[in-house]
C-alpha cells in the first residue's frame, strides 16, 4: 500500500514546547518533510538558533549545532565549509538574524556560502518576552516600544525586508519569502524549501527562505487572531514570492530573476 | 628524512606547524602584529584544498572555528589582543560545548586600542577563561619561533585530546622575528582522531543523533555538567603541566617569566652569573595549568622569586598565589609595549640582593 500521508521521519513525533498557533513548529515540519523527500535525514544538519527554536534539537531527527546568539551564519560556514556533501540548514528568527547578527549573514550571503537560511520571521522576539525586533512593522506595539514602533520620532528605524536587502549580493542565488498563515502559503512554502535544498545539494550558492510566521502569545493575540494579523498587517509589507532567483536554468517552475 | 632547519617569521611558523598538525578549516581577521600568520594560510591552506576565510570579524572567525569543530575538523583562528578579546564570547561556546580548537594571540599592548607593539597584558584574560561562565582551557607559551611551531603542532593534540580550545599565547616579538626553526612532521589526515560526538558523517555509521550545545536551563544538570568539566580540568592539572628550569638549585632569587620576558631574564640570569651573582629562572610554559606545584616547592626551599613581565603585573598574581605567603615575590615589568632590558632586570636583581 503505498503511503500519501504521514509523521515525517526526520521530525520526531513529539509534542513540541510550542505556543498554541505559533509557526516554529509548521516549519519544522515543512523542513522534515522536505528532507524526508530528499532522502537526506542522514546528511543533514541544523543550528538550533538562540530564540524560541533553540528547542528545534529537541524535535529533528538529525544531527544539530547550537552557536552564540546571532552567530549562526558563521558557524553554518564552519560546519558547510567542513562537510560540503551535507544539507546544512542555518535556522535563525528576526532578532538573530536582522539585528546581532546582521553582519553574518550579510558575508555569509556574499561569500555565497551553500548552505539555506530558513529565516523566521515573527516581527518580534519571541523568547525573551516580546521586544522589538528590526522586522517589527511601524506601529506594532512591543515591550520595548511601549507605544507602538515609531521610525522617527523615537528613532527606532524601520522594519527591515531582508530578501530584498540580500538581494542585491553577489552570492545570493535564491531568495524567497513564504508565509505559514494558511494551508496555501504553507504549501507554497514547502516549494520554496525545497527548491532551496536542491540548489544547496547542487552547490548553487547562497539560499534562503523567509517565512512570515505567527507569535500570538507575544502578539497579545488568541491563535486564530494571529494567523489574521499576519495576514492583514505583515503581508501588504513583506511581499510573498522568489524575491530573487538566480538558480542554474531548469531548476524550477517559478524561475528568473524578479 | 629529517627536516632541514628553516629560517621563519615566528607567525609563519605558527601557521606552517599547524598546517602540518591537520589544521582543515582556518578563519581569520586582518591584526597586528599577527599578519603574516594569515597571510601565510590563505596561501598554503588553498594551495592544499582545505579551507581559508577572511571573516568579516573576529567574532565571525571563531563562531566559523566552532562550526568547523563542531563538524570534527581541526581548526584554528589566529588573533592579536584587540581581537581576541572579540573571541572571547565564541570561546566560552567552545568550552561549553566542549569543541576542541586553537586560538592564537600574538599579543600586543592595551588596554583598548593601544599600540602594536609586543604585550604581555592579555594573562589575566587567557588564563582566568576570559569569556563568561565558569570555565578553563589550556593556555601554552612559546619563547622562540622553534618552541611556537612545536608548541601549535601539539596544540592540536591536546585540544582533541582534552576537548577543549587551547590558545597559545605569544606575543608580537615571537610572531614578528625571524629564527632557524626545524619544523614539525606532517600529519596525513586519514591518521587524526575520528570524533564520534561530531555533527555529520551519520550516514556512514547509521549511529544516533548528535547534538553539539552548550545549552542546559536545568540548573542540577548544568551544575552537574560543569562538575565534571572540572574534574577533566584536575586531570589536566595533573598531566599537562610544562615549565622550564635554569640554575634554581644553586639561586637564592628565581625570576620568573613566559615568552619574551624569559629570554630577557635569561639573558639577565648570565649578566649576573659574571659579576658571581647566582639567580635561577623558573619558565611557565603553560600558563593554564600554571606550574604551581613547583613553585609552591620553590617557596619552601626558602627562594625568593622576581616575576618580570610586560604588563604592569598579572602572572605576578599566579606566582603570589603558588607561593602562598611562603616566600617573597616581587614583580618588574614595563608596558605598552616596551620590553624590559635586561639591564633593567640585571639591577632590579642587584637591588633586592643588595650586591
Ligand atoms: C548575546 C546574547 N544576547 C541576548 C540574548 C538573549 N536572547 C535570547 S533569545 C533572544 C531573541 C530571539 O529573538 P528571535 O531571533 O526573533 O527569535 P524568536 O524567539 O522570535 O523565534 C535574545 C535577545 C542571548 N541569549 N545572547
Ligand atoms: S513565544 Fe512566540 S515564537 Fe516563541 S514559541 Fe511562543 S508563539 Fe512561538
Ligand atoms: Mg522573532
Amino acid at each position: 500500500m503505498e503511503l500519501l500521508y504521514g509523521h515525517p521521519k526526520s521530525l520526531k513525533p513529539i509534542q513540541t514546547k510550542y505556543c498554541p498557533g505559533c509557526g516554529h513548529g509548521v516549519i519544522h515540519r515543512l523542513i522534515a518533510e522536505v528532507i524526508d523527500e530528499l532522502g537526506v535525514q542522514e546528511r543533514s544538519i541544523i543550528t538550533n538558533p538562540v530564540g524560541c527554536s533553540i528547542w528545534a534539537d529537541l524535535y529533528f531527527d538529525f544531527d544539530s549545532v547550537q552557536p552564540a546568539h546571532g552567530r549562526t551564519p558563521a558557524a553554518a560556514t564552519g560546519i558547510k565549509r567542513v562537510k560540503p556533501d551535507h544539507l546544512v540548514i542555518c535556522y535563525q528568527g528576526d532578532g538573530d538574524l536582522a539585528a546581532i547578527g546582521t553582519a553574518e549573514i550579510i558575508h555569509a550571503a556574499n561569500r555565497g556560502e551553500k548552505f539555506t537560511t530558513i529565516f523566521v520571521n515573527n516581527a518580534i522576539y519571541g523568547m525573551t518576552g516580546g521586544q522589538m525586533a528590526p522586522t517589527t512593522l511601524i506601529g506594532q506595539k512591543a515591550t520595548t516600544a511601549p507605544y507602538g514602533r515609531d521610525a522617527l520620532e523615537a528613532g527606532m528605524g524601520y522594519p527591515i525586508q531582508v530578501c530584498e536587502l540580500l538581494a542585491t549580493l553577489g552570492g545570493t542565488k535564491y531568495l524567497a519569502r513564504g508565509s505559514v498563515n494558511n494551508a496555501a502559503n504553507v504549501r507554497k512554502t514547502k516549494q520554496y524549501i525545497k527548491k532551496a535544498f536542491e540548489a544547496q545539494l547542487r552547490g548553487e550558492g547562497f539560499t534562503m527562505v523567509e517565512i512570515l510566521s505567527p507569535c500570538p502569545t507575544n502578539w497579545g493575540m488568541q491563535p486564530c487572531e494571529g494567523q489574521e494579523w499576519l495576514e492583514a498587517n505583515m503581508i501588504p509589507f513583506y511581499k510573498l514570492g522568489e524575491v530573487k532567483n538566480t538558480l542554474a536554468a531548469g531548476a524550477g517552475a517559478e524561475g528568473g530573476s524578479k | 628524512m629529517a627536516e632541514e632547519m628553516r629560517l621563519m617569521k615566528g607567525n609563519e611558523a605558527i601557521a606552517e606547524a599547524a598546517i602540518r598538525a591537520g589544521c582543515t578549516a582556518y578563519f581569520g581577521y586582518p591584526i597586528t602584529p599577527q599578519n603574516e600568520l594569515t597571510a601565510y594560510m590563505a596561501k598554503h591552506m588553498l594551495d592544499h584544498q582545505r579551507t581559508f576565510i577572511q571573516a568579516e570579524s573576529e567574532v565571525s572567525a571563531i563562531n566559523m572555528v566552532y562550526g568547523a569543530a563542531a563538524a570534527g575538523a581541526r581548526t584554528m583562528t589566529s588573533s592579536s589582543s584587540p581581537g581576541v578579546s572579540l573571541k572571547q564570547e565564541g570561546i566560552s561556546y567552545c568550552c561549553g560545548a566542549d569543541l576542541p580548537c586553537v586560538i592564537v594571540n600574538v599579543a600586543r599592548s592595551g588596554p583598548g586600542l593601544g599600540g602594536i607593539s609586543p604585550g604581555q597584558a592579555d594573562y589575566f584574560q587567557s588564563t582566568r577563561g576570559g569569556g563568561h561562565g565558569d570555565y578553563f582551557h589550556l593556555v601554552l607559551a612559546p619563547k622562540s619561533v622553534q618552541e611556537a611551531a612545536d608548541l601549535t603542532h601539539e596544540a592540536f593534540d591536546l585540544a582533541d585530546q582534552w576537548r577543549m580550545p587551547v590558545m597559545i599565547l605569544a606575543d608580537g616579538l615571537i610572531g614578528q622575528m625571524m629564527e632557524g626553526v626545524v619544523l614539525p612532521e606532517n600529519r596525513e589526515l586519514s591518521s587524526l582522531p575520528k570524533k564520534a560526538w561530531a555533527a555529520g558523517g551519520q550516514a556512514d555509521t547509521h549511529r544516533p543523533i548528535n547534538h553539539v550545545s552548550s545549552i542546559n536551563l536545568v540548573p542540577a544538570e548544568l551544575e552537574a555538567s560543569v562538575i565534571e568539566r572540572f574534574k577533566r580540568y584536575d586531570r589536566i592539572k595533573a598531566q599537562e603541566v610544562r615549565y622550564e628550569e635554569v640554575n634554581v638549585d644553586k639561586a637564592e632569587l628565581i625570576l620568573v617569566g613566559y615568552g619574551t620576558s624569559a629570554r630577557v631574564s635569561l639573558g639577565a640570569l648570565e649578566m649576573a652569573k659574571k659579576l658571581g651573582i647566582e639567580v635561577g629562572l623558573f619558565r611557565p610554559i603553560s600558563l593554564w595549568p600554571f606550574p604551581e606545584k613547583r613553585v609552591a616547592e620553590l617557596a619552601a626551599m626558602g627562594k625568593k622569586f622576581l616575576a618580570v613581565e610586560m604588563s604592569m603585573g598579572q602572572m605576578v598574581e599566579d606566582v603570589k598565589l603558588a607561593a602562598n605567603g611562603k616566600a617573597d615575590v616581587h614583580f618588574y615589568g614595563r608596558c605598552g609595549g616596551m620590553i624590559p632590558t635586561e639591564e633593567e632586570v640585571l639591577a632590579e636583581i642587584r637591588r633586592l640582593l643588595k650586591k
